[in-house]
């Protein structure tokens, strides 16, 4: 579904990914590790199109996107919730997710709509309230939601985990596992590599711009390095 | 709270220190020079009673109850009047205030229609900025160069190719459209304080073009007898031009009076308001307005929503343009005479003000404000050369009680049908 073959993307003159090859098979949940400033948020950020890859390919679908516009990348089917929740303090709940749904058929939007407020019952109480107001959790979950508005067939969540208590973040991770059941793939970037690889089929570490490992979530929580580096011993 | 010596001493000698430097010198013409006199001494006797009352106050800290009372005033929430609240009465409300406007000139005196009609110009402009500032967050401090486009292009087109109003009108709009489209691209990339000065270069930019273009523009000397509109080819002189239809008392049979004029001035920039409030109001509830809000709230998460920040910017970059094209078309007209001394910065900070004051992103709010802006000073007229002072006076107490504007702006509320 999603493809990178030797991508690498630079910062003016710092190569921050040094030829990152990498794949997302439809109906899985991939997870990428790595420490503070291996170069997650930077993978995630290049496939949208922000940084562009300086060179190498990204396939979504089997179309080549990595010359397109953000903008075009991010209405093609791709939706991405992004680091540190970002929603619309101003605006109501609803208000931020009908911006989600900006560029939907008017009569989809009603029952995504229907969908995501199933899926996340505090947002439909809180539904007319501004999203400023909300606690760390209610707004991760909107921004979830908002993101899922547009129908994305391939969900990236760039640390939902950061800064909620561990209840919540059990939360988050149950309705990412209900995604994927509903057919939706998702790539997740995380430092809470425990939740991440307990859910995830598979997983890449990243290290300085390197992916390191790859294999099944399972498999790498398993895994020596990776027990020593990320997963406290 | 104990009594506290040192900060009420010092908040009497800045006391005494301000008064005495507005009040307390004078500048006397001495032959082809200024000298600079001291003020006679009932002045400075009233200077240091006034310290004396400011130390007593600031010494037996009067001021906390003060203090609290902004407190609340700020924690309390604004709501509409009960007369508002459904959306009939509000209807109902428009049409009544439309109505009232419309019979203003039949109450009021020449003086006052004529400030009314500036006062809707202002409208116009602080309608045009609150596009760019109110809703998409993008501080423009050169918004006076558009309103500049507007008014010289309606004057030109009349002094080389003999347009009138009306055709220029469209003209006007759409040329300050391509200026604001032209802005918006170098200033795409900065926020804040940058995209605050470029605009501000901006500004002075085409005022100094204007300026300096002697050749077209007259420079200085500017540009006069610009025609007024006409009403269908009517017009409002006392006799015709030799092309014309004919005048307007001639056609209607009734005696010349300049009154006409001035009355046909302000409905017509009362209508431009209407139209001005309409569109705004219509683009605010289309799906463009919400992305200027979600863009002013938080870029990032614009793009990853898919959503191009680049044609949201330029968009609210040229429409807000446009309607500071129309007001300086509008302008043109009814000054009949126009040069860069009207288009300096001046005018751009108080255009800011008005949208500041009314609260960012709120229509009803910027109307109260510019009406405000511009009446008040009208009404300050006697207290002469302590009238920017007043002004500068009601603008801090304005930030302290009602930080957030006259009316902040109430978003037009989405909902879907259910059911």
């Amino acid at each position: 579904m999603l493809e990178l073959q030797e991508v690498h993307t630079h910062y003016g003159p710092i190569e921050a990914l040094k030829g990152v090859s990498l794949e997302v098979r439809q109906g899985e949940i991939v997870t990428l590790i790595g420490a503070n400033g291996a170069g997650k948020t930077t993978l995630l950020m290049t496939i949208c199109g922000d940084p562009r890859a300086t060179s190498g390919t990204i396939f979504f679908e089997g179309q080549d996107i990595s010359r397109l516009l953000t903008s075009k990348i991010m209405r093609s089917g791709i939706a991405v919730v992004p680091e540190g929740r970002r929603v619309f303090t101003g605006m109501t709940v609803e208000e931020n997710l009908m911006m989600g749904a900006y560029f939907q058929e008017k009569d989809s939007i009603e029952q995504q709509l229907e969908y995501v407020l199933h899926l996340f019952p505090r947002l439909k109480e809180r539904f007319s309230q501004r999203s400023g107001t909300m606690s760390g959790g209610e707004q991760q979950m909107l921004a979830i939601g908002r993101a899922l508005m547009s129908r994305p067939r391939l969900l990236f969540l760039d640390e939902p985990s950061l800064g909620l208590a561990p209840i919540v973040i059990g939360q988050i991770f149950e309705i990412i596992q209900q995604l994927r059941q509903e057919g939706t793939t998702v790539f997740l970037v995380e430092q809470n590599a425990h939740r991440a690889l307990s859910i995830a089929d598979r997983g890449y570490v990243i290290e300085h711009g390197h992916l390191v490992l790859h294999d099944t979530g399972a498999n790498l929580l398993d895994n020596d390095e990776v027990r020593k580096a990320y997963l406290g011993g | 709270m104990q009594p506290s010596f040192m900060p009420a001493a010092i908040a009497a000698g800045v006391t005494f220190i301000l008064g005495a430097s507005v009040m307390g010198i004078r500048l006397q013409p001495a032959g082809i020079s200024l000298e600079v006199t001291s003020a006679p001494t009932h002045v400075y006797l009233g200077l240091i009673a006034a310290s004396l009352f400011v130390f007593i106050l600031q010494y037996f800290r009067l001021t906390e109850r003060f203090s609290r009372l902004l407190k609340s005033s700020q924690e309390s929430k604004v709501e509409l009047p009960a007369f508002l609240r459904t959306q009939q009465q509000q209807r109902l409300w428009t049409m009544l205030a439309i109505g009232a406007l419309l019979l203003f000139p039949v109450i009021g005196s020449r003086g006052w229609i004529d400030l009314a009609t500036l006062t809707l110009i202002y409208v116009m402009l602080g309608l045009g900025l609150n596009i760019v500032v109110g809703l998409a967050g993008l501080l423009d401090l050169g918004y006076v160069g558009f309103y500049a486009v507007g008014a010289y292009a309606y004057a030109l087109l009349n002094t080389y190719f003999g347009f009138g109003f009306w055709e220029a009108l469209p003209i006007a709009g759409a040329l300050a459209a391509l200026f604001g489209f032209l802005l918006g691209f170098p200033v795409l990339r900065l926020r804040g304080d940058y995209l605050a000065i470029v605009t501000l270069g901006f500004g002075e930019i085409i005022r100094i073009l204007l300026n300096n273009w002697t050749e077209i523009t007259g420079g200085p000397n500017g540009i006069s007898q610009i025609p007024k509109p006409t009403l269908f080819g009517l017009e409002f002189n006392r006799r015709a031009a030799e092309d014309a239809l004919g005048t307007f008392h001639e056609f209607f049979g009734i005696k010349y009076s300049p009154e006409y004029k001035v009355i046909f001035l302000y409905l017509l920039a009362l209508i431009l308001v209407l139209i001005t409030v309409y569109v705004i109001r219509r683009l605010i509830r289309m799906p463009i307005g919400r992305a200027w809000e979600a863009l002013r709230e938080d870029e990032i998460a614009c793009r990853s929503l898919g959503l191009n920040p680049t044609m949201i910017k330029l968009s609210a970059f040229t429409l807000g343009a446009s309607f500071a094209g129309f007001a300086g078309a509008f302008f043109a007209a009814r000054q009949g005479f126009i040069n860069p001394e009207s288009f300096t910065f001046i005018e751009s900070a108080i255009i800011l003000a008005i949208v500041v004051l009314g609260g960012m992103g709120s229509q009803l709010g910027v109307i109260l404000a510019a009406v405000a802006m511009t009446i008040l000073p009208e009404l300050a007229r006697e207290f002469n050369e302590y009238r920017m002072l007043l002004f500068g006076l009601i603008m801090v107490l304005m930030m302290i009680w009602r930080p957030q504007g006259l009316l902040p702006m109430k978003r037009p509320h989405m909902e879907l049908k259910r059911g």
